[in-house]
């Protein structure tokens, strides 16, 4: 059962993910991108993952996909009209793509030979009530300045935006 | 060998799976030419890490690999707030989102 959900959502998550790099139109990618996102949730679920499945849902697929979608629709933004690649990247470009992939899986396979299958339900810790306990005691100060970066980042955006309107 | 995957899915399949989508990832950002595709491709790649956090966290049955994935989330909403607002400065004052024609700081 385990093996059939994560081939069904990763199969999912591949073809959203080729869709992304393949649609012309913008907003074909972003919707894609959902998909990825959405089944990437699914498979954080099979890890164990509760809290950060709900959080790539909201914030991932409600917050940042939104905000894509808006500003695609914002800027009324075409298809892509001609394709300005050089010679040299049209043809290295994919088999040194493909050849950085077989490495990555070539040195995975040889590093964890013996790791256990992962199987639903093996580990639990990763509840909202483990993640926050890790959140608010480790990781506090991690967390406090990470309440600055997004302060700096909302007034940030104001600004470059505040400039649109003037 | 199906016995072997009848007791669950191997850990290294995940890794694949976040290596194919990393590499599908750096595809679109090298190869598409609107500025907002690529974009959205460096979303993809962030995704593709935060799956091998949440795997190595399973696998060392820890909650360090999951409090990474959120400050990987929160930096990707800030960093989607201020690149979206930088996008639609640079086309009210260019007109264009292809990045061929953004190249005044080149040289």
């Amino acid at each position: 059962m385990d093996l059939f959900f994560f081939l069904l959502f990763a199969i999912f998550a591949i073809v959203c993910a080729v869709n992304v790099v393949l649609q012309t139109h913008p907003i074909s990618s972003a919707l894609s991108l959902v998909g990825v996102m959405g089944s990437l949730a699914i498979l954080y679920l099979l890890l164990g993952a509760e809290f950060i499945a709900m959080a790539q849902i909201i914030v991932y697929a409600g917050a940042i996909m939104v905000l894509f979608i808006f500003v695609i629709m914002l800027l009324n933004a075409g298809g892509e009209s001609k394709r300005g690649l050089s010679v040299t990247s049209s043809i290295l470009g994919a088999p040194l793509l493909v050849a950085f992939l077989g490495l990555i899986a070539y040195f995975v396979q040889r590093a964890f030979p013996n790791a256990p299958a992962v199987k639903f339900g093996n580990f639990t810790g990763g509840s909202a009530e483990s993640v926050g306990r890790a959140l608010f005691t480790r990781y506090l100060l991690p967390f406090e300045v990470t309440s600055v970066l997004i302060l700096i980042a909302i007034v940030g955006a104001v600004v470059l935006a505040r400039k649109e309107i003037d | 060998m199906l016995s072997q995957l009848q007791g669950g899915v191997p850990l290294s399949w995940y890794l694949v799976l976040s290596a194919v989508l990393f590499t599908l990832g750096v595809a679109g950002f090298l190869f598409r030419r609107n500025i907002i595709t690529v974009f959205m491709s460096i979303e993809l790649m962030l995704n593709a890490v935060n799956l091998t956090f949440i795997t190595f966290s399973y696998q060392l049955k820890e909650v360090n690999g999951h409090i990474f994935a959120f400050f990987v989330m929160v930096v990707a909403a800030a960093e989607a707030a201020v690149g979206l607002a930088i996008i639609l400065t640079v086309f009210k004052n260019r007109g264009t989102l292809n990045i061929d024609e953004i190249d005044s700081m080149k040289n």
